[in-house]
């Protein structure tokens, strides 16, 4: 699935440059978890954008079923993302002027899906996270936890192949976190899809296959 | 979904919403009250013009400097009729203006020059009445003369006297085109009008002020320094006052005239083919009869002075500064404020993009909640605008305007409307803010294009938004 090699990101803040990704080689297979773990400033946040295409690395290939996403033109990589990859925030980032319903069914506008064939699909994906009831909420009138479900019927609404989830509990207390977590598994092995985390969590840490931890830039992946 | 979000945006970010819009309203609604009032303005000015001059007429010819020679004054003679006290009346006809009159030929001169549609000839006339209750003493006193006006021949003192001195103007009217000259700023509202075939008919028009003054009816008798003229009609000035208080058939007026007119008239009233046609014929008219003077109603309106010429002044200068200035302020500001709106949405619309959303998509949801303010601004604009206008109708301040005070003795301002007593004459207007379709079209299309700049800023900064700001830390 996943293929990156050389994977360099640098950023440029006034004269100084940062790398946050120094380097980087990781290969990613159809279906597995990964859980990708390092302190803050590590640049775990920024792998996990090159594995989305929400940005493109300085140097190096990032290949998905063997395309690189770094030469994608920016048409292409907009299909990717609308198409392939599902984005868990950690801050939710549901669009706040919009119900739940709405919000899911924002992730198959680019896809073209018919309006009604989007509401249908987007009540379904709501339910599936147990949300059902609360489809004409406003994301200011759910708990931290229902919005992140609804932002993870968001992500799974357009079936992808890739679940990408950064920090999704970070802003979650400790009986909420739980929760997600288990949706995200139950999620990953229901669909069958790749799964990237970034967490904090040793738990969930513990129980991964594989672990990739990053420091200043570099990752040392330990299979469990 | 671009109008769900766009409704949704609306709705719940209403303060924002109408932030924006009440910017742009502002402007707009100052555009649409100062565009009304230069257009009321314009009405006034020509409703002015139009009384001082007469709606068809484009220039004025009159024989130079004419006012300063003034015609021998008239000695009135009452003779004395046996005993007692006798009520005496005395007509006296004189040109206004003085004796600088031109040749009935001058009319033909001007009418076949290339770009005149027509010209008549006028005779602006003044007649002195004096009606005198004497109780004199036979004899003859010296004639007593002073300058100007008719003076009274007798023996002051020597018995008592109760003389009232009037008068009113009279007008000569070319009968065969009365759309031209001072008279076509009237309309006769009781009879009826001259006609061609009436060239040297016994019959006269009254203007309204008068003949309610006089108490003068159609079908009634007037008489004109001896001779009786039928009143076939009533007339009244569109607005301030009329040009003559009695109309008379042009023939009818040189007769009438103590100092010989025969075929003489004091102006030539002309029309131009076309408005671009005016200057042209005005020098060539200049160049053709030597001693005149011409005078168009653009010189006129120059001439227009008082309240009525410093409000217009300030609606066209400082409205229109004002108005452009707050303008282009309120689209910055709408422009600013759509984009700062964006950068504390950065998240949102990194979000949307880091979902699949193409840029152009984002784009136009940007563009279209600005485009509404702009909308709801201009509807805002509109209405605010409309209040304006109307109240400036409904407040109708009244304006004067002054016709040649400001004119150096001998010059051509008065030939348009000739001198009765005084040296100026001014008119009162109400001054109105019509509100013109091309107006509310102007504030249409401001609001659409206060739309677009507020949807422009938002666009261009929305363009420069990655998907990775999606993760970005903001608030
Ligand atoms: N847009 C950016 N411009 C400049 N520097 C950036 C940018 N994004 C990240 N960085 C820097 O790159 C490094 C890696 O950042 P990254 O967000 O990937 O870290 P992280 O491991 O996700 O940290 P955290 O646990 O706090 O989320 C940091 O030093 C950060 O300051
Ligand atoms: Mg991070």
């Amino acid at each position: 699935m996943y293929r990156l090699s050389g994977v360099v990101k640098r950023y440029r803040r006034g004269r100084a440059t940062i790398d946050a990704l120094a380097g980087v080689d990781l290969t990613i297979e159809d279906g597995d978890q990964l859980v990708i773990k390092g302190p803050t400033g590590g640049g775990k946040s920024t792998l996990l954008q090159m594995l989305g295409g929400l940005d493109r690395p300085t140097s190096g290939t990032v290949e998905l079923d063997g395309t690189d996403l770094a030469r994608l033109s920016e048409a292409k990589l907009t299909r990717v993302r609308a198409a392939t990859v599902g984005f868990v925030f950690q801050n939710f980032n549901l669009i706040p002027t919009l119900n739940a319903q709405e919000n899911v069914e924002a992730a198959l506008v680019p896809l073209g899906t018919r309006a009604a064939e989007r509401r249908r699909r987007a009540a379904e994906a709501l339910e599936s996270v147990g949300l059902a009831e609360r489809r004409a909420h406003l994301p200011s009138e759910l708990s931290g936890g229902q919005q992140q479900r609804v932002a993870i019927a968001r992500a799974l609404v357009k079936q992808p192949k890739v679940l990408l989830a950064d920090e999704p509990t970070g802003n979650l207390d400790e009986n909420m976190r739980d929760e997600i977590v288990g949706l995200l598994e139950k999620m990953w092995r229901e669909h069958g899809l790749t799964y990237v985390v970034v967490t904090h969590d040793t738990a969930i840490a513990r129980r991964a296959s594989r672990v990739a931890t990053i420091r200043k830039g570099h990752v040392k992946v330990a299979e469990n | 979904m671009f109008l769900i979000y766009l409704r949704r945006e609306l709705r719940r970010r209403r303060r924002a919403a109408l932030l924006v819009a009440s910017g742009l309203a502002v402007g707009i609604a100052l555009v649409i009250t100062v565009s009304s009032v230069a257009t009321g303005m314009r009405d006034a000015q020509d409703e002015v013009l139009k009384s001082l001059y007469g709606v068809g007429t484009d220039l004025a010819v009159k024989k130079e400097g004419q006012e300063n020679d003034r015609p021998e004054p008239p000695a009135f003679r009452f003779e004395q009729k046996g005993e007692g006290e006798k009520t005496q009346s005395k007509e006296f006809v004189r040109p206004t203006g003085g004796l600088g009159s031109m040749d009935e030929s001058a009319v033909r001169t001007v009418a076949g020059r290339d770009g005149v549609a027509a010209a008549v000839g006028g005779l602006d006339l003044h007649v002195d009445k004096l009606n005198g209750k004497f109780a004199l003493d036979p004899g003859e006193g010296p004639s007593q003369q002073g300058p100007g006006g008719p003076m009274i021949q007798g023996r002051p003192g020597s018995g008592t006297s109760e003389v009232e001195v009037d008068g009113y103007s009279l007008f000569g009217v070319d009968t065969s085109d009365v759309t031209v000259g001072p008279m076509s700023s009237s309309e006769i509202t009781k009879g009826k009008g001259f006609t061609s075939a009436q060239a040297d008919a016994k019959v006269a028009v009254v203007d309204s002020g008068y003949a309610r003054q006089e108490k003068i009816e159609v079908g009634d008798t007037f008489t004109i320094s001896g001779t009786k003229f039928e009143v076939i009609g009533i007339a009244t000035a569109d607005t301030g006052e009329a040009a003559a208080n009695v109309y008379v058939p042009l023939e009818r007026a040189q007769d009438l005239s103590a100092v010989d007119m025969k075929d003489k008239v004091s102006a030539v009233y002309v029309k131009a083919t076309d408005a671009d046609q005016v200057d042209t014929v005005k020098a060539a008219i200049e160049k053709e009869l030597a001693g005149t003077t011409v005078t168009s109603s653009s010189d006129l309106a120059d001439q227009v002075s008082g309240s009525l010429s410093t409000v217009s002044d300030l609606a066209t200068s400082i409205g229109r500064w004002l108005s452009v200035t707050v303008l282009a302020a309120a689209f910055l500001v709408a422009g600013l404020l759509t984009s700062s709106a964006v950068n504390r949405r950065v998240r949102e619309f990194g979000t949307l993009k880091a979902i699949g959303w193409r840029s152009g998509r984002v784009i136009r949801q940007i563009a279209g909640e600005a485009f509404a303010h702009g909308v709801l601004g201009g509807l805002l604009g509109i209405a605010l605008g409309i209040a304006g206008a109307l109240a400036v109708t409904a407040a109708a301040p009244t304006l004067t305007a002054s016709m040649g005070s400001n004119q150096p003795a001998g010059g051509g301002g008065m030939l348009i409307s000739p001198p009765r007593e005084a040296a100026s004459k001014s008119v009162e207007v109400a001054l109105g803010a019509p509100l013109t379709a091309t107006t509310i079209a102007l504030a249409v299309a401001l609001a659409v294009a206060g739309g677009l700049v507020a949807g422009a800023f938002g666009g261009w900064r929305a363009a420069r938004l990655r998907p990775a700001d999606a993760l970005r830390r903001v608030e």
